[in-house]
């Protein structure tokens, strides 16, 4: 590349078309802010996403993309990284999208460590079909599919994703640039699959779902920033922190207590991550953001493709006649 | 000749059987041949469920079936008599292990009284060996030898005795449990001995009074020949299309009988760049093959029954992408479940129509077991020039059974031009088309091509979202006559017809090697009859409805309830004539040549 490159080259023709105030603008913006960044021009990158909402994002990208069906965009994106090593694959998703619908590809994708940087946005809520509950909505939560009030327990999607073994796994909210912008650089950064929640505000079916997290004068009391290698402490001026209690579970307290919980993302054993994903009942309460975890394994699916790449260039010319006469072989005259 | 082994499950009559293939092969003859098993792993030892069998015909002259009676039947315990006995041709040899027949066995087989003794074989030709204890005898001997591997070689000795009765050479089988038992002395040395046990009691024993020579066959194109099943055949098609093409190949499946085989086949092949994924369900398994294709692979998945149903979404989509997608469906046995280790034909309607909307997609049949080599191949040209996904439709019984294959020229095969997109001066346009209606493959990694493609309406050209009736009507019609028009490279339907025939016997899939041989037979008798095939059942060949209204009948066998007939009568208003069968056997030809005699 001669030039360098701007969030314009990431910047497809497509006239964005989600609702005024929608988080995903955000989103949106800072990704295409962050791509040039990253080294990786356009035409290698591709943004694979599901359906809902967060499934428009891979039009507004002027990359490769492909907007799939309902919940497999992660088995969508492994297949293109089972054939191909050289590209940065992105997943866009939500939370209907990829703990409903897509679960079972989400978890496997996890699991197998399939370099691809997943990004859920969670909204809480149905937004493209108006409105109904999804599998992280509250517990009580009126919805025109739960006129009485949702009877069920919502999914946990960083506890999912950790129990899912995934090697890096995120949370960040829609309102704060910053703090998005570095999670998702950490994200690509990563050698595996990268898991981020994103807490995304639908401003039309589930307004001020995270305002605890986002208001002016609440956020600071409310998010736990996650900085690796320091004391888990939040509040405007550090007054409150995270300790474990004598059971060993976390609690909330002081922050000026010398015993408070030093943030540790590459530990090997996940526990502490897991504790922290269940920290907050809800983000309507004090919630960690931040790199939960980050920790280096064998890279599933796509570590095989160079090898059999090779194979493939170093076929002898009569390799494919010499399969076809394989096994045990007579003439006839 | 047609000889079936039966036995129970864990009896090792698949091996006795592939075992008897290879020799025949090596002796010349032309073959064909049929396993069948239980759905059940180990069903209860000596029961009915639990009845495991292989069968082979061979003959001098070229085989075009299995077979359906045998005239040998080796019953290795009570079960396989009851259960295979009446498949038996009147007159039949029933070679049975008579140690097996205790009153337990009787018992667990329904037997009241011995059939070995209370005379109800008396139209059959019995011969009764004590094999186990044969076995036993012959290997008691050796050194290091357990009463555990005794006891497994008694399918050897079996083998042993009809490899005599059939003057098959005995070197293919010896190596080859050299070969498989490298390591392990003890059950070679067992094997070995119940082998050539078994032969020797064939020659020496009185009990047999007739050895049978089949001479090798002469009427078989001259090549270099193998033998290969449905599954064989249709992996190294694959193989062969990945490589002639360029393209690596990514096989993503999930288990499933019977395609499971084909993955394991492929697994076998990474030194040929093959790659395959053991996917965490039948969704991600298409989903897999078709993200693969868009990174410029040919993608394929396969499966069977239910699987089938679950992978429909997908085909919807890569039919909106136009990419490249092959499907291989080995159908069984539906609905549901159903039987899974039993065959059928009755995926064609699903393989037409089951997708919501529009959605059309070339269908290629396989005919025959070497067959699906060719059908495969044609199912990823398709697929990739055409920019679509294709279903290859193989089943059950051409994926278990295996006849001589004539190994193809690699060098001869039919070119596969993937014509990936390359930058160039215009705007590219991801819905442009060629001449033959198909669009860009422009895979992730070109500069300048970037681009975007989902499930949403396409504007005509560009590819960008459209929601405009107009629009969406044009492009329907975009796909449909892409996919029609596959026709025009097509060959024309061959008929094989007799002068004055009346009579045209239509078939697709697995039928063809029933139909041939049942035409053969009334023929024989001195009828006049036409016999053609379809290899594509999407789009048809062109000469199809003026094929069908030369003849005054239309005759079309299937394993399933009619549903080409239906397409037939639907598309070209001719009163087309079913014969219907759902057994979960393949059609056999002395019932078509019923069929026929009864028409003609």
């Amino acid at each position: 590349m001669s030039e360098a490159l701007t969030a314009k080259d990431f910047t497809s023709d497509q006239e964005t078309r989600w609702c005024p105030g929608c988080g995903d603008y955000a989103v949106l913006a800072a990704v295409q802010k962050l791509m040039p960044d990253l080294g990786v021009p356009p035409h290698r990158t591709v943004f694979v996403s599901g359906i809902g909402c967060s499934g428009r994002f891979s039009y507004y990208m002027d990359t490769y993309g492909m907007h799939g069906i309902h919940g497999r965009a992660p088995a969508l994106a492994t297949g293109l990284a089972a054939a191909r090593d050289d590209l940065s694959i992105w997943v866009v998703t939500g939370d209907g999208d990829a703990l409903s619908i897509g679960g079972n590809h989400l978890i496997h994708a996890l699991r197998r460590n399939v370099p691809l940087k997943i990004l859920m946005f969670n909204n809480q809520v149905y937004g493209l079909t108006k409105g109904q509950a999804s599998p992280t909505s509250g517990r009580g939560m009126v919805t025109k599919s739960t006129p009485f009030g949702l009877q069920d327990s919502p999914f946990n999607p960083l506890a999912l994703a950790l129990g899912a073994g995934a090697t890096f796994a995120a949370r960040t909210i829609d309102r704060d640039r910053h703090h998005m912008t570095d999670v998702l650089r950490a994200a690509a950064e990563h050698r595996g699959a990268a898991f981020v929640e994103i807490y995304q505000n639908c401003p039309v079916f589930n307004d001020g779902a995270f305002a605890a997290l986002t208001d002016k004068g609440k956020a600071v009391f409310n998010r736990i920033p996650l900085v690796h290698g320091e004391p888990i402490r939040f509040g405007p001026d550090g007054e409150h922190g995270v300790a474990r209690d004598e059971a060993g579970d976390l609690e909330i307290v002081a922050g000026g207590r010398g015993d408070l919980v030093i943030h540790d993302a590459h530990r090997d054993d996940p526990t502490l991550a897991f504790a922290l994903a269940g920290l907050a009942a809800s983000p309507g309460e004090p919630t960690p953001i931040g790199v939960f975890r980050a920790v280096d394994r064998p890279v599933g699916i796509a570590e095989a493709t160079p090898k059999l790449a090779q194979a493939r260039a170093n076929l002898a010319p009569g390799a494919l006649a010499e399969l076809l006469h394989g096994g045990d072989t007579w003439t006839v005259a | 000749m047609i000889v079936r082994f039966a036995g129970d499950s864990g009896d090792g009559m698949q091996l006795a059987g592939s075992r008897f293939t290879e020799a025949t092969a090596e002796h010349g003859n032309d073959f064909a041949t049929l396993p069948s098993f239980p759905a059940e792993i180990r069903a209860p030892a000596g029961t009915l469920a639990g009845v495991s069998a292989f069968q082979i015909h061979f003959a001098a002259q070229d085989i075009l079936t299995p077979g359906d009676e045998p005239d040998v039947l080796v019953a290795m315990n009570p079960a396989a008599l009851r259960s295979e006995l009446p498949a038996l041709a009147r007159g039949g040899t029933v070679i049975a292990n008579e140690d097996a027949f205790s009153k337990r066995n009787l018992q667990k087989a329904g037997y009241d009284a011995n059939p070995l003794e209370d005379g109800s074989l008396d139209g059959f030709h019995l011969i009764r060996i004590p094999m186990t204890t044969l076995t036993a005898s012959a290997v008691e001997a050796l050194e290091g030898v357990s009463t555990r591997d005794a006891g497994r070689a008694k399918n050897l000795f079996a083998l042993g005795v009809v490899s005599w009765l059939y003057d098959r050479p005995t070197e293919p089988t010896e190596d080859w449990l050299r070969r498989k038992f490298v390591n392990k002395p003890g059950p070679l040395e067992a094997n070995l001995a119940a082998f050539r046990a078994g032969w020797n009691f064939g020659e020496t024993s009185e009990l047999i009074d007739v050895q049978y020579k089949v001479d090798p066959a002469t009427d078989v194109p001259p090549g270099t020949y193998r033998n290969v099943n449905g599954t064989t055949a249709t992996a190294l098609g694959l193989v062969a299309a990945s490589v002639r093409s360029g393209l690596p190949l990514v096989l993503a499946s999930y288990p499933i009988t019977p395609a499971s085989e084909l993955l394991h086949e492929l697994a076998r092949h990474q030194d040929m760049g093959v790659r395959t994924i053991q996917a965490e369900d039948e969704i991600a398994a298409a989903g897999m093959a078709l993200g693969a294709a868009f990174g410029g692979a040919l993608g394929v998945t396969a499966t069977s029954g239910p699987g089938m149903d679950l992978k429909t979404e997908t085909i919807g989509l890569a039919a909106m992408l136009e990419l490249p997608l092959v499907v291989v469906d080995v159908q069984r046995a539906g609905p549901s479940t159903g039987m899974p280790t039993k065959t059928e034909q009755s995926d064609l309607l699903m393989a037409l129509h089951g997708r919501h909307g529009e959605s059309p997609v070339p269908i290629v049949a396989a005919a025959t077991p070497g067959q699906c080599f060719e059908a495969a191949y044609e199912a990823a040209r398709i697929a990739v020039h055409y920019r679509t996904p294709v279903i290859l439709l193989s089943d059950l019984f051409l994926a278990n059974s295996s006849e001589p294959w004539r190994v193809p020229d690699a060098d001869a095969l039919p070119e596969i031009d993937p014509a990936f997109a390359a930058p160039g001066d215009e705007p590219f346009e991801p819905y442009a088309r060629d001449d033959k209606g198909a669009r860009p493959w422009a895979v992730p990694g070109t500069p300048g091509l970037m681009h975007r493609i989902g499930g949403l309406e396409k504007q005509d050209g560009s590819g960008d979202i459209s929601y405009d009736g107009k629009n969406h009507a044009r492009m329907t019609e975009i796909r449909a006559s892409k996919v029609a028009g596959i026709a025009a490279e097509l060959p024309q339907l061959q008929v094989d017809a007799d002068d004055g025939a009346d009579l045209l016997v239509l078939g697709w899939g697995s039928s063809l090697g029933a139909i041939r041989a049942a035409a053969r037979r009334v023929r024989a008798s001195g009828h006049a009859v036409a016999v053609a095939h379809l290899h594509h059942l999407n789009p048809l060949p062109t000469n199809l409805g003026e094929v069908l209204r030369r003849y005054d009948r239309v005759l079309v066998p299937e394993m399933n309830t009619g549903q080409l007939a239906q397409i037939l009568r639907a598309k070209y208003l001719v009163d087309v004539e079913s014969y219907c069968k759902l057994e979960g056997k393949p059609l056999f030809a002395g019932e078509l040549e019923r069929e026929l005699e009864a028409r003609l």
